[in-house]
């Protein structure tokens, strides 16, 4: 018996449910094409963060004016090169990965200003994007900015992306808003066609022998997907929006999982970084096995089945300590 | 406005012509020439063709010599070829000069003509370099404009193809190289409308070629030489009229008529100046305006000096010419006259009366003027023009100068002024780190470009380089420009730093009723009484009308700190109403997209946005009718400073150095050391605090601090009697000074606020990991108690020498630095080896400099940073050239021992009468350790004692000779510009000379002083001037090849990485008696780094293998041994993470990731070979045969 693995995201057909998610693998040609050979259904690329550019070019530019102007013998210490813009690289893998592969390829943008936010999502239309992830990082530090006027800046920013650009948009969020439910109803209000659940935090680290923090990063594990499964499960089906989860995706059962809660696409990241795009080959190979032994014909028939909404314990998603189970000693009507 | 009009300097202008009509350029960098090559490297890199199409072959050289021999042999070989440079650099090309020329071979060198050293060395303006050339049979074309400059580019060019004689192009340095100007650009049609095909390819047809071969370069015997040489003569004398005929057709194709020599002026002048060059400007401004007033003078100017056709000089000057002053950019010690002025002579006595047949032959006086870019004005030139009416003139003179030694000088009348009202002119004080220059020089292109104004920039730098002040002189008017001229009186005066109002005369050049905009941190109702009562007093007594912005708000408000260039520029043509406000401000836009625009949007926006929020935050003072306050401006020096000081340096610092007359001036160059403390420039926005209780006395900060600017002393608690109040003090933890209590102090006035020493410091506190035992602060907040502190610890007893062992860094900082407030730049790589060697070697040394980064911070004036100890011993230092260092140091080292020697002999003989105990500690004593040198100097007071009565020759002699018996330590110091590349035949020389000179070269890996171009030291995958595509062949390893000869000590060190081991080093090149060679790493701004963290980069070089750290020291030699010590662990980093945090490998991989990957897969192999060849030689047993047995490892 052979399973339908194809599945929707962001409005577009997809051959199967896995995707590569941002790495360092996604952000070159080579890297591409061989997740490409290696069965990705679609691949994004690394963030392109606004605030890092706009820091190379200031210090590119700081470089330049240093010490030149001053003195009489030097009125300048480096010679004139031609650089390109630097979002040009980037730009130019993905021109040419659209045009070289056949492997559906999202864009993604982390931003700081408005401005900045819907430049940057024009260029990489232009350069032929399948569609576009926003990044929303946020580290709020600030004891004066609140939770709402947070998630009101994100939405701006999220609306005025959309009306720069007609690409599929997606919006990554990281897990720590207050009520993520509400709030992914104002982001797909707001325009978004899909939501990827979610970001995972680069975590400071210190280092015991400089005693400086350090920044370190950790490759997630399974029961990192536990995040996502549970709140893609709860939005599935109250919102109109394609969902995909990202984070702790190193199985096939943690594929599963997330594709029987709800989501449209997995993604995996830390397990290809870990093993090589060929992991892809052999969580596919998984989830086939799985559902063939489940007696599954389709993605498309097991997306979902599991969410709050259709799952046989809705409370199971509410759960949130070591509560025993409520328990009911009478039914619902006499 | 013509739309064909551009703007730019005198040597862009001159190397568009040149790159377009070359095949082969050979460069060296030398101020002011080095931006022509520059230029020609950056056109090639990005693949621009000449006239035939082709990117011309474009390489840097090892020296001027080495260039002119390249140009040479591509001429041969058939290519036309080029070259650029200045000064020294064409003494170096003399030779290849008068091969060129004797082989009648087409060619032109274009000189930025510069001063000569000679009492002194300088960067700036004259002839003297290029009539130093002047018989080497060049033909010498003199352009004195901007325009010029292009236009006799092209000239030279097309005219020595005709006549086959080779030509000088020559411009004055700075006041033309350096000018912008607007000026009309050549097409590449109206080049090849001028160059003569037909000429090429006789040119061509005689390369050298195996298929037609022949034979130049022959010797030739008393038989037939002279004949040989004079068979050229007819090339020669036909340049005059080929020169006339490529003159005559330029002007058909262009407009612009130029002559060999031409007139200007009265009809019927009586008097006629003589002159070429940029002071034509002035003087031709001088003459007009003396016309009007109804006087007979003209102006005659120069331009084909050589050869010098008399017919045609004399065939332009007026019939009725009574007496002509001629006036020589150049000095010629016991000349009859200077060149021009023997040469006018000449004409004149052969041919006048063939033109002016019966006229009486006019009279000649002659003059020098504007070395060394002195300013010559029209004022000057009236000044000359009146001697001539006096009854019995100076035959020969000087103007610009005040000589009251022989009293050669003019004086001039300063209110003779030529500007009209028309002409607006503007004045700009700014901080090179604020943008100012290159703000103006848009702010020049503005109104060139698009307006029908014609506009001329000319900036003035500074000789320090940390806290460098520019002034920017700008002119715009609606006729040509001709005034070559700082601006004597300016409707404009802008000043860019409010700090600088204490410190100097801002408005001395304000007109009455000028507008003053300055930037300042106070508003139009409180910035009154915030200025110093001078700066009051200018604006109350010329009425000026002032204006404020708080640029620096501005600036940071839209993302740019401190850089307010564009808002200074947009408050500018605010006031200045030379275009209307909205337009200026758009171009001022559409300039910033021109020169940032490959920056990067951010760049753009943040800029755009300054100049949007400038002329909200501009404000008119309302003044109020009186001074009021107490503020005043700070004297150039403080009281306390000597005679000299007070005299001569406070002018120079306070930029009235002009105003010195001949007799303040040592005759013969020779300057008294330990100035600059007397310059106390403040130029730090945060300085370091000292936290005693976290303190563990380490010496770090002291030994990396570029400025000795922080420093560490140990003292008897008693000292501390009458300190300030809470001066900070803890027990010195070592052991050999038990009992001593210590002190880390900064000076706060002198630091640069570079943070190095922060940087380094290892102790952190327990509680707040942040804080360390030294952290930066405000200096302001901090002045008053540092001051008073740094004050109190100067006057701390210093140690005996011979108190601590001079091993660690903790220790050698204890010893008093003499080599202090250097104006290097902030976080200096270089200084802090020379402030180390002469804390451990400064009462004994002479350093032999080679010209560079390390001569100019060393020896630029008004100061210099080396010192004296209390006894007023110091190191004694001397510049000789650039490519001579190594042989000058050795010259150093031969009198030394000379002097010692004969002393010793002396001594032998003498002995009987001296006693012996006495001439034995003389004679035999170990002079390395401190107390034995300590002995020796007391013996020879003794000595000097007992000599004291006798009158025999012998006695005097000796007595004469004393001082020698104390041992010499000689450096030879100088970059990597001079020790890889210029140098090194000399350096080689001298290492293999046997003799005891120690040789400390401070490797930046490029030439820093003339702003990064890349040396032989530059390494493989960096990027840097003439490699911009980044340096694709390996650094030479200097080291080795030293190594080499066996008998040489070599150390490879990086303070920043292993302190330790540097010291070392330094001990033992000193007590090794034979040469030895210091390979220092000095990190630089040319590096692209964060220079707070620069030490750090130097662990990460030494970590990651890049920079090796390594001695081989002779006297380990022997069988079994090896001599070749490895001091660095095997690479634990790679290349790549190092390279990551330099600009100048970083930048290749954003420029051209290919060949930066390439590269540095390269690069890295480099290192990985050169680490298993060096670990293999640190096996190798070697032994020195000639290792002396004087010596103490």
């Amino acid at each position: 018996m052979s399973v339908d693995l194809s599945t929707r995201y962001l409005g577009f057909p997809l051959r199967g449910p896995l995707v590569a998610s941002a790495s360092p693998m996604t952000g070159t040609l080579e890297g591409l094409a061989r997740l490409q050979e290696a069965g990705a259904a679609m691949a994004v690329m690394p963030s392109l963060f606004e605030e890092q550019i706009v820091h190379e070019e200031l210090s590119l530019h700081a470089l330049h004016e240093y010490g030149s102007e001053s003195f009489a013998e030097a009125l300048g210490y480096q010679p004139a090169l031609d650089f390109p813009h630097s979002t040009e690289g980037y730009l130019e893998t993905l021109r040419r990965a659209r045009r070289e592969l056949t492997l559906p390829v999202s864009a993604s943008l982390n931003g700081c200003t408005a401005g900045g936010w819907a430049h940057l999502a024009h260029e990489i239309e232009q350069a032929g994007a399948s569609a576009l992830e926003l990044n929303v990082y946020v580290v709020a530090t600030d004891l004066d900015t609140s939770s709402a006027e947070l998630e009101r800046r994100a939405l701006d920013l999220v609306a005025i992306v959309r009306a720069a650009v007609a690409l599929p948009l997606a919006v990554k969020i990281g897990p720590g808003f207050s009520a993520p439910a509400h709030f992914c109803r104002r982001l797909v209000e707001a325009g978004a066609d899909g939501l990827v659940l979610f970001n995972r935090y680069l975590r400071p680290d210190v280092d015991l022998e400089r005693l400086e923090l350090v920044p370190s990063l950790v490759l997630s594990d399974s029961y990192a997907a536990r995040i996502p499964l549970q709140w893609i499960g709860i939005l599935r089906g109250k919102l109109s929006c394609s969902l995909a989860a990202s984070s702790g995706v190193h199985t096939a059962e943690d594929a599963l999982k997330l594709l029987l809660v709800g989501a449209d696409v997995v993604m995996a990241t830390s397990a290809l970084l870990k093993h090589g795009p060929a992991k892809l080959r052999e969580l596919e190979q998984g989830l086939r096995a799985w559902m063939e032994a489940h007696g599954y014909t389709s993605v498309e028939q097991l997306k979902g089945s599991l969410s709050q909404a259709n799952c046989p314990d809705p409370s199971a998603y509410e759960r949130a300590n070591y509560m025993r189970a409520l328990i009911s000693y009478t039914g619902k009507f006499i | 406005m013509p739309s064909t009009s551009l703007t730019l300097d005198g040597n862009e202008a001159a190397a568009r012509v040149a790159y377009r009509a070359s095949e082969v350029i050979a460069l060296y960098p030398i101020t002011p020439a080095s931006p022509m090559g520059e230029h020609c490297d950056a056109w090639a890199g990005a693949g621009e063709v000449n006239l035939w199409g082709a990117v011309p072959e474009v390489i840097e050289m090892q020296s001027e010599g080495g260039a002119a021999g390249a140009v040479h042999g591509a001429l041969q070989a058939g290519a036309l070829a080029t070259t650029f440079t200045a000064s020294q650099g064409l003494l170096l090309m003399i030779p290849n000069l008068f091969k060129i020329a004797g082989e009648l071979t087409p060619a032109v060198v274009h000189v930025a003509a510069r001063t000569l050293a000679t009492h002194a060395l300088s960067i700036f303006g004259d002839h003297s370099d290029v009539m130093a050339a002047r018989s080497c049979g060049w033909a010498m074309l003199c352009a004195s404009s901007v325009q010029e400059a292009q236009d006799m580019a092209l000239v030279a060019h097309a005219a020595t193809l005709e006549s086959r004689v080779p030509f000088l192009h020559f411009f004055d340095g700075f006041r033309t190289s350096h000018e912008v100007a607007r000026m009309v650009p050549l097409a590449d049609d109206d080049l090849r409308a001028l160059l003569s095909e037909e000429a090429m390819r006789a040119h061509r047809a005689r390369a050298l070629t195996p298929e037609r071969p022949v034979l130049r370069g022959t010797a030739q015997n008393p038989d037939v030489f002279f004949q040989a040489r004079e068979a050229a003569n007819p090339f020669h004398d036909a340049v005059p009229g080929i020169v006339k005929d490529v003159l005559a057709r330029f002007a058909a194709r262009t407009g612009r008529r130029y002559a060999p020599f031409e007139y200007e002026g009265a009809p019927d002048a009586e008097r006629v100046l003589v002159l070429m060059g940029s002071g034509a400007g002035a003087a031709g401004e001088a003459v007009a305006e003396l016309v009007r007033r109804g006087e007979k003078v003209g102006l005659l100017t120069v331009r084909l000096f050589r050869p010098f056709s008399a017919a045609d000089f004399v065939a332009v000057l007026p019939e009725r010419v009574r007496a002509l002053a001629v006036l020589d950019r150049t000095k010629e010690p016991g000349a009859a006259g200077e060149p021009l002025y023997q040469d006018v002579l000449t004409a004149l006595h052969e041919a006048w009366g063939a033109v002016h047949a019966g006229a009486p032959r006019p009279d000649v006086i002659g003059g020098r003027y504007g070395l060394s870019s002195k300013e010559f004005t029209p004022a000057m030139a009236a000044a000359v023009l009146a001697e001539l009416t006096r009854p019995a003139p100076k035959r020969h003179f000087t103007i610009g100068i005040h000589d009251d030694v022989t009293h050669l000088s003019l004086a001039w009348d300063e209110a003779f002024e030529t500007e009209a009202d028309d002409v607006v002119r503007a004045v700009f004080y700014g901080l090179g780190s604020d943008g100012t220059v290159g703000a103006n020089k848009n702010s020049v292109k503005i109104v060139g470009e698009h307006t029908p104004l014609h506009a001329q920039g000319y900036f003035v730098y500074d000789s320090r380089k940390a806290g460098a002040v520019t002034v920017s002189h700008l002119r715009f008017s609606p006729r040509p420009i001709r005034s070559t001229y700082l601006v004597r009186r300016a409707g404009f005066v802008a000043c860019h730093q409010f700090h600088f109002l204490e410190r100097m005369d801002v408005l001395e050049l304000a007109a009455p009723g000028a507008t003053f905009l300055l930037n300042s941190p106070y508003g139009p109702a409180e910035v009154w009484a915030h200025l110093p009562r001078e700066v009051q007093r200018s604006i109350l007594e010329k009425e000026l009308r002032l204006f404020v912005v708080d640029a620096r708000r501005v600036a940071e408000a839209a993302g740019l700190g401190g850089r307010i260039n564009t808002v200074m520029q947009a408050c500018f043509f605010a006031l200045s109403a030379i275009l209307p406000r909205d337009e200026a401000l758009a171009r001022i836009k559409e300039f910033i997209e021109e020169s940032y625009g490959k920056r990067g949007r951010a760049v753009l926006e943040r800029n755009f946005a300054a100049v949007d929020g400038a002329l909200a935050a501009l404000h008119e003072v309302a003044l109020p009718a009186a001074e009021l306050g107490t503020l005043r401006r700070l004297p150039a020096v403080p009281e306390a400073a000597p005679d000299f000081v007070q005299r001569v340096t406070a002018l120079m610092l306070a930029g009235h150095g002009d105003r010195l007359p001949v007799s303040a001036l040592p005759v013969d160059g020779t300057f008294p050391t330990g100035t600059a403390r007397w310059e106390k420039r403040g130029i730090a926005l945060e300085i370091p605090l000292w936290d005693a209780a976290l303190c563990i006395d380490c010496g770090l900060c002291a030994l990396v601090c570029p400025h000795a600017a922080i420093r560490m002393k140990a003292y008897a608690p008693e000292a501390l009697a009458g300190a300030p109040a809470e001066f900070p003090s803890k027990v010195w933890s070592g052991k050999e000074l038990a009992g001593h209590r210590m002190t880390i102090q900064v000076a706060p006035d002198d630091c640069t606020g570079c943070g190095m020493c922060v940087d380094v410091c290892p102790a952190r506190s327990k509680e707040v990991a942040k804080h360390k035992a030294l952290d930066m602060h405000p200096r302001t907040a901090e002045l008053a108690r540092e001051r008073a502190r740094y004050e109190f610890f100067l006057d701390l007893p210093e140690l005996e020498r011979t108190q601590v062992e001079l091993e660690t860094p903790k220790t050698t900082q204890l010893l008093e630095p003499l080599f202090e407030y250097s104006g290097a730049c902030a976080g200096c790589g270089e200084t802090p080896y020379l402030k180390l060697l002469s804390q451990l070697y400064g009462d004994r040394l002479l350093i032999a400099n080679a010209t560079g980064c390390s001569s100019i911070y060393s020896g630029n004036l008004p100061t210099t940073p080396w010192t004296t100890n209390r006894d007023g011993r110091g190191p004694a230092w001397a510049n000789s050239l650039f490519e001579d260092n190594a042989e000058f140091g050795l010259g150093l080292r031969l009198a030394c021992d000379q002097r010692r020697d004969v002393a010793r002999a002396l001594l032998r003989t003498e002995a009987a009468g001296l006693g012996d105990e006495l001439v034995r500690t003389l004679l035999e004593t170990d002079q390395l350790p401190e107390a034995n040198l300590a002995r020796v100097r007391a013996a020879v007071e003794e000595l000097r004692r007992r000599l004291a009565g006798r009158t025999d020759e012998r006695a005097r002699r000796l007595l004469e000779l004393a001082d020698a018996l104390v041992e010499r330590s000689v450096w030879i110091v100088g970059g990597d510009g001079w020790a890889y590349d210029i140098g090194f035949g000399g350096l080689d020389h001298v290492l293999a000379s046997g003799r005891d000179v120690n040789v400390l070269v401070l490797d930046t890996g490029v030439y820093s002083n003339t702003g990064g171009q890349a040396s032989k030291a530059t390494p493989r995958a960096a990027v840097a001037k003439f490699a911009a595509g980044g340096k694709d062949v390996r650094k030479k390893d200097l080291g080795l090849l030293a190594a080499a000869y066996g008998n040489v000590y070599v150390a490879q060190i990086a303070l920043g990485a292993n302190p330790k081991q540097t010291i070392e080093a330094f001990r033992e090149a000193e007590s090794w008696r034979g040469p030895s060679l210091l390979i220092a790493y000095s990190h630089c701004i040319a590096h692209g780094i964060e220079m707070s963290s620069a030490m750090g980069h130097q662990k990460e070089a030494v970590n990651s293998g890049f920079w090796p750290l390594f001695r081989y020291d002779p006297r380990l030699g022997g069988p079994g041994l090896h001599p070749f010590q490895l001091d660095s662990r095997k690479p634990r980093t790679s290349f790549q993470e190092f390279a990551a945090k330099e600009a100048r490998f970083a930048m290749l991989a954003r420029a051209n990731p290919q060949q930066a990957a390439h590269l540095m897969k390269l690069a890295q192999a480099d290192i990985d070979e050169r680490y298993r060849y060096y670990e293999q030689l640190a096996g190798v047993e070697r032994v020195a045969t000639d290792g002396s047995e004087e010596s103490h490892p």
